[in-house]
């Protein structure tokens, strides 16, 4: 057995893999989310926001992390309209505009339509220069922000007559999938002017790690991975639906329905190490008796 | 052929007959898409739309669900081992992404950035309507990195290729200052600051948060034992040697910590492709209710 284990094919294990994601998702097993203080964190810098109040909303993510960003990003977006605050959309990231697009498809067209673009929200599109484009605009953003994603002049847009630079904005709110992201957000924006610019964010697993020393000084709530965007959905739905004693919309529980596949992975990946660690041991043992 | 390729046969002809059945006559189908028009645009529709009649079948978006399921199984064939379709997947990836870079390139930084910048009216009138046609008052000053990355493209002609260093120079310095500032600011001074914490916390009626105080300590204590191991001018001897191990654990349950985040992006980015073949292509699940009344 142990022999037979040790010189066990890789390739059994990426089908045990495949039916310990499939499965759950064939079946859509789905666990309650009991969210933590830094997810609560980000919902609380959302939900003390006013009606009128800007919002800055960077997509800074592309369709390969998709499925670990949009659950996070409609809740945000989601949020805010509940909160009736003004939206203004940008991306650093040339796929950007187009995960905006359908964010606003989703959420705002959907759910929102008494919204109008250019008075409620609009998308400035994408801008070539990665933290450049954070440095330039955090003092002048009309200067690099001549137009829409549209190609409409700034001037024409009437809730973007007021703004001037990213101080102007009551929250910025980064969706990050790496580089440029919330690293640069925070180093370029927040860094020079603590006092003047509130970030939160929600980024992909792999960066969570990088981003945590950063809570709650520099960022003020962190939604790490498909885990913090669950937590964050519950906050959302807990408090737009269940307290109206509305049924919530499967669109709202994205992370929440990946959480179930997850779990089931997770065990996996512990039984998995378990026993290696244990065949491991066993050889050891048995190379022992044999010297 | 051997055992192995029949095997592989069998279950790609049962798997091409099932999809094929399913696709033709079988429940309510598979794999198809709509559209809707909304605002001026042509939107992506669910098949709820199309059967309120709202919505209108879409050969191009079936056509991408189809290409889409398709391309993800030939990139999953790679576990089984290398084989010719998953070639022929990543291959059309790779172009399809540099292509896509070049286009972007192109039309969001030369023609805004660069193009725009010196001749606004022009571009005005055939690329960004938006644009302001009146030239900024240092418009002369975009000729710089015109000339620059001339230089920069130099590489490419076999005489004179060193004249691109000059630019490459450029660039390697500029981001290289523009950066040490903001890692010096952000990563470095704010997370000193940042780690000076008061280590017993107390409430504002005076009570001991425990929890919060644990936690200072344990970041304090943390902090400490990692930059012990980081001493190198001391041998790592007695005290300072267990202190540095301390700092081994401390470093080696982070980066668990970061493997176990990683494996999760990792999963979800599986999860989600599997969601994709199971709700979108074949119509086995339906999770957010894009086909009610089919």
């Amino acid at each position: 057995m142990v022999k037979f284990l040790k010189n066990l094919d890789r390739r059994y294990i990426f089908l045990l893999m495949l039916l310990a994601v499939g499965i759950p998702i064939l079946f859509q097993v789905q666990f309650p989310e009991k969210p933590s203080g830094i997810a609560r964190d980000v919902f609380n810098e959302v939900e003390q926001l006013k009606e009128g109040d800007k919002v800055l909303l960077a997509f800074d993510f592309d369709p390969a992390s998709e499925g670990e960003l949009a659950p996070m990003a409609t809740s945000f977006v989601r949020h805010c309209c509940e909160k009736k605050v003004k939206l203004y959309f940008l991306a650093l990231w040339p796929v950007g505009p187009q995960m905006v697009d359908d964010t606003i498809d989703r959420v705002i067209k959907k759910d929102f339509p008494q919204l109008v673009y250019g008075v409620d929200y609009v998308n400035l599109g994408f801008k070539s220069g990665n933290e450049g484009v954070i440095k330039v605009i955090v003092t002048n953003l009309r200067g690099l922000y001549t137009t829409d994603a549209k190609g409409t002049n700034i001037d024409q847009i009437p809730m973007c007559q007021k703004v001037t630079n990213l101080q102007d904005f009551d929250l910025i709110i980064n969706v990050s999938a790496g580089y440029p992201g919330t690293k640069e957000w925070v180093q370029y924006a927040v860094s020079p002017y603590p006092d003047d610019i509130t970030l939160v964010a929600g980024c992909t697993g792999v960066q969570a790690p990088l981003f945590y020393p950063y809570y709650p000084e520099q960022l003020k709530g962190l939604l790490g991975a498909i885990k913090g965007a669950a937590e964050y959905e519950e906050l959302v739905v807990a408090k737009y639906d269940k307290e109206k004693v509305k049924e919530p919309d499967p669109r709202y529980q994205e992370a929440k329905r990946r959480m179930g596949p997850q779990l089931v992975a997770h065990l996996l990946m512990v039984m998995l190490i378990i026993v290696g660690n244990v065949i491991f041991f066993m050889s050891r043992s048995q190379k022992g008796e044999i010297s | 052929m051997n055992k192995e390729k029949k095997i592989w046969t069998i279950i790609f002809l049962l798997a091409v007959v099932y999809i094929i059945a399913r696709a033709t006559f079988w429940g309510a189908g598979m794999g198809k898409g709509y559209s809707t028009q909304l605002d001026g645009d042509w939107k992506v529709a669910s098949a709820t739309d199309y059967a309120a009649g709202v919505a209108t079948f879409s050969w191009s978006q079936t056509i991408g669900i189809w290409v889409a399921a398709i391309f993800t199984l030939c990139i999953f064939s790679f576990l089984y081992k290398d084989n010719p379709l998953y070639k022929i997947a990543e291959s059309v990836s790779v172009g399809v992404t540099a292509a896509f870079w070049m286009v972007v390139g192109f039309w969001d930084v030369i023609i805004p950035n660069l193009i725009g910048k010196i001749f606004p009216a022009w571009v005005q009138s055939w690329a960004i309507p938006g644009l302001s046609p009146i030239r900024e008052d240092v418009w002369w000053i975009w000729i710089i990195p015109l000339v620059l990355g001339i230089l920069l493209l130099w590489r490419l002609v076999p005489v004179g290729s060193w004249i691109a260093r000059w630019p490459l120079a450029f660039i390697i310095g500029t981001t290289a200052g523009f950066r040490l500032i903001a890692f010096l600011s952000a990563d470095f001074l704010s997370q000193i600051r940042n780690s000076i914490k008061p280590l017993v916390v107390v409430s504002a009626a005076n009570d001991l948060v425990v929890a919060d105080t644990v936690k200072a300590i344990v970041i304090f204590l943390s902090v400490l034992a990692c930059l012990v191991y980081f001493l190198f001018s001391v041998e790592h001897k007695g005290v300072v040697g267990k202190i540095s191990k301390v700092g081994i654990w401390v470093m080696m349950i982070t980066f668990g910590a970061s493997f176990a985040l990683t494996v999760m992006g990792r999963i979800a980015l599986l999860a989600i492709r599997l969601e994709f073949l199971f709700d979108d292509w074949l119509w086995l699940i339906d999770p957010t209710n894009k086909r009610i009344g089919l």
